[in-house]
């Protein structure tokens, strides 16, 4: 059986004027343009009629596909008090301002057209478009527009908003960003000063120290130009500190702000008692550098969210209808028992609810792993969570959202997840060198003491200003900073750099089937050859029925050529016949055609076809694998273990089975606690459990993997709560990424020990007592900024190297 | 030599010049989108445009 005689040829693909993408099924001709789709159509009909047309000249074919119908009445909800005042910003009688998320923004196409609403609707005021945010800002007149209206509008042209019910609960600014800058910049400013005012001191050009009043000068400039690094700029140090001796822990900043408040103290001293220049450069450049690293690695990604939880899966509002047939939107949160909702095509179903309808298809498979759309008849219990296949339904609510089966097993995951006190490197060392570093200042204070009790105190304060654990904390932040930038490039998102730690130490690599390691499905016709008429007639009969398995055969077969279908005919359940070009066709199940029963349990899916009384053959649905899955399956093999856990049912355990070889674990029919229970299980038993998966039926097992990814086709779309985000098209990258933060950490250790000879150097200086702010000025810069060269270089000369 | 003293006391003063510039900038939220404006830039003011939608 060949496939590529079915495919249309790819030079005559035609690409869509609005969109881009090659019109497969009909082309609407329009305007001496070709369009792949009537909504593609008319959207470039409603620009054209605003001369709005530079839209496509900015960038071609720069609209997105409709994809599918927006319902109208969709956003009705917006237009609830109770969900609109959550939402906006601020809001008048003459002006309401409000910020939607559109994750669809992609160019700058986008950005014009965004800001030019105000030409498609006079109610809207104007609009300011965020790029890197993929927000917009609108500001619009209530008298003369509604909320819901501008999201329709926006739906409209494509630029769907994409508002759930976090929105609604919190509205966090993202303020400490702004203040880390902030912090940066002072610190920067004061060391550059600081650093020029003091190099006259360490030259002593001419006979500086004659010059007593310039030297003093520059002494008390220098103190002045040291408060706002040392009481703003480095205040988190202090804060963090003190928050880790509160809980009887040591953590790395406890050391730094020991070590800069005594270089701070004892240059006020040196200063003001004008014994000497004091160390203040050393002091705002470690700072510096430090808040630099920390910024470098904590860079978050502003689109993205790692802490979704089931209220940013599910949608804001839903339509309720009355005992009096009336329709009214509500917020979800309001839902009661015994509520009776609508819910239309390709919505979510918010509540644990029994269908009214006669019937409808379930598509659970971001929720159970299932990858078929399951079916239900009326009276059947329908979970919160799936999405609504065909046409409009009604169902009665009998629990609200907060209580619904779904979220009940969220609730529990969040309850049972151990918060897991990821011991890093760092955190390793730190505990030694501070133990170290403590008692060599103390020893030499003691010796001082006894022998010349003028140098011990000098000599215990330059130990602790010298043995600043900086270095330790530069390696890491800027190394680790580094490969969060080189994974961020190949579409790998971090939640953290302790992620990169982990990440390391994985040893067994569990994989989700559904949406993990498949990526869409293929059918597949098994039977003689078809041929193009046959074709034909098939894809014309299924073209009449919105049955998923139908649109399925549909796209993957149907060409432009078309037949009259009479006495079509949809069985329920059961299949579809017709007549086409005057032949008997039926398409469906194997009770239906072939009378034998078989079907119910059947694992794989297939439709099978009937042309004029005859078996011809069966199409066949399988999970298309993701590209490059046996390669990956085959490098990861040599370094982890390797587990399968799926909650669809074992059809394709052969075919996996040969991929993953005999020694890894494949599991089917696996519910979402028992998925996460097997996590446990393997991390009770001192393994590093990497979990790959998508769905919300991998949520709790993502969270209780030692480290969990979740992977994603469109990086926008929801995800489960996680550590990290993996773009689908890089799931090839999985065994590179994990090489690199196994060699990032050599990178760390090395430019540590480095760090520590420039550590023992000064400290052969400070133990006598002889430690000049000349020597420590030309340590610091040097062992700073060697250190941020080495470790940045060298991560990206890795990365290059393995391809990344 | 007292010189020193102006010179230095001046280019403190530019140099905080500056740093209330940068401040100034971050607070009125200069870099939290450094990509958008580059784009808007480039958009022209289409006049033409707007007569051709009032002559309809």
């Amino acid at each position: 059986m060949e496939f590529k005689e079915y495919k249309i040829d790819e030079s005559q693909k035609v690409a869509c004027y609005h969109c881009g993408e090659s019109c497969q099924s009909e082309i609407v001709h329009f305007d001496e343009k070709e369009f792949c789709c009537d909504g593609c159509k008319t959207v470039y009909d409603l620009l054209k009629e605003n001369s709005m047309c530079r839209y496509y000249n900015l960038n071609e074919n720069p609209g997105i596909t409709l994809g599918k119908v927006i319902n109208s009445g969709k956003y009705d909800y917006l237009d609830n008090e109770n969900i609109s005042s959550k939402l906006v910003r601020f809001s008048d009688e003459n002006q309401v301002h409000i910020t939607f998320f559109i994750p669809k923004i992609h160019c700058s196409s986008c950005i014009w057209l965004l800001e030019n609403l105000h030409r498609l609707n006079p109610g809207i005021v104007s609009s300011n478009v965020n790029f890197l945010r993929k927000e917009a800002t609108m500001i619009f007149d209530p008298k003369l527009v509604k909320l819901s209206e501008v999201a329709t509008l926006m739906a409209h042209i494509g630029y769907e908003p994409l508002i759930n019910l976090n929105d609604l609960e919190e509205k966090t600014e993202k303020k400490t960003n702004k203040n880390q800058v902030l912090k940066i910049g002072l610190a920067g400013f004061c060391f550059g000063n600081i650093m020029m005012l003091s190099f006259p001191e360490y030259f002593a050009f001419g006979n500086f120290h004659e010059q007593k009043n310039l030297s003093h000068f520059f002494g008390y400039l220098n103190l002045f130009l040291s408060l706002p690094v040392f009481f703003y700029s480095a205040s988190e140090f202090f804060v963090s500190a003190w928050r880790s001796i509160r809980y009887r822990y040591l953590n790395i900043d406890a050391p730094i702000a020991l070590a800069i408040l005594v270089t701070f103290s004892r240059s006020i001293y040196e200063i003001l008692s004008q014994t000497g220049a004091g160390y203040m450069d050393s002091m705002s450049g470690i700072v510096f550098f430090m808040l630099l690293g920390r910024y470098f690695q904590t860079r978050t990604y502003e689109t993205l969210s790692f802490e979704r939880d089931y209220k940013s899966y599910f949608p804001v509002g839903v339509t309720v209808k009355k005992e009096n047939g009336k329709e009214v939107n509500i917020p979800v949160s309001e839902l009661k028992k015994g509520d009776r909702i609508l819910i239309r095509n390709n919505e979510l179903i918010p509540s644990d609810s029994i269908l009214m309808s006669i019937q409808s298809h379930i598509d659970y498979s971001f929720i159970t792993g299932e990858s078929a759309p399951v079916k239900k008849v009326a009276g059947e219990l329908i979970y919160a969570g799936g999405k609504q296949l065909d046409g409009a339904v009604e169902l009665e609510v009998i629990n609200p959202t907060s209580q619904s089966y779904l979220t009940q097993l969220w609730n529990q995951d969040q309850a049972e997840a151990t918060i897991s006190a990821h011991q890093t490197f760092v955190d390793k060392i730190n505990k030694y060198f501070t133990i170290v570093v403590l008692a060599t200042s103390v020893i030499s204070g003691v010796f001082w003491l006894m022998n010349d009790s003028s140098k011990a105190l000098n000599a215990l304060t330059a130990v602790l200003i010298v043995a600043c654990p900086c270095g330790l904390l530069l390696t890491t932040t800027f190394a680790n900073g580094n490969i969060l930038r080189v994974l961020g490039r190949n579409k790998f998102y971090l939640k953290n750099a302790g992620v990169i730690d982990q990440l390391a130490k994985t040893d067994t690599v569990i994989f989700d089937k559904t949406g993990t390691i498949t990526h869409g499905s293929t059918v597949e016709f098994v039977g003689p050859k078809l041929s193009e008429d046959e074709l034909n007639m098939i894809t014309s009969l299924a073209a009449q029925s919105s049955h998923p398995l139908s649109r399925k055969i549909y796209d993957q077969f149907s060409t432009n050529k078309k037949f009259h279908v009479s006495e079509f005919e949809e069985l329920l359940g059961k299949g579809i016949r017709g007549i086409v070009a005057g032949k008997y066709v039926i398409l469906g199940s194997e009770f239906l055609v072939t009378g034998n029963e078989r079907a119910k349990d059947n694992l794989s899916t297939k439709v099978f076809l009937m042309i004029d009384g005859e078996v011809i053959g069966f199409f066949n649905f399988k999970n298309a694998y993701r590209p490059g899955l046996n390669q990956l399956v085959k490098s990861l093999r040599k370094d982890f273990d390797l587990k399968l856990i799926s909650g669809d049912n074992d059809a394709e355990k052969e075919n996996l089975e040969t991929i993953f070889g005999e020694k890894s674990t494949l599991l089917f029919n696996q519910k979402p606690d028992e998925k996460m229970q097997f996590v446990q299980n393997l991390r009770d038993s001192n393994h590093q459990v990497m979990m790959i998966g998508d769905g919300l039926n991998d949520a709790g097992a993502l969270r209780q993997s030692n480290i969990g990814i979740a992977v994603s086709d469109d990086t926008n779309n929801f995800s489960p709560a996680c550590d990290a985000i993996l773009d689908g098209s890089s799931f090839d990258k999985i065994p590179a990424f994990i090489q690199l933060a196994k060699s990032g950490k050599k990178v760390i250790i090395a430019t540590f020990v480095i760090s520590l000879i420039y550590n023992i150097v000064g400290l052969a200086f400070a133990v006598q007592g002889i430690l000049s702010p000349v020597v420590a000025a030309i340590l610091m810069p040097a062992s700073s900024i060697s250190i941020v060269l080495l470790t940045t270089v060298s991560t990206s000369v890795i990365a290059r190297f393995k391809r990344l | 030599m007292s010189a020193l003293f102006v010179l230095i006391g001046i280019s403190l003063i530019v140099a905080s010049g500056f740093l209330v510039a940068f401040l100034w900038a971050m607070r009125k939220g200069q870099y939290d989108d450094d990509y958008t404006p580059s784009v808007r830039i480039l958009f022209e003011n289409e006049v033409v445009t707007k007569n051709e939608i009032n002559n309809k």
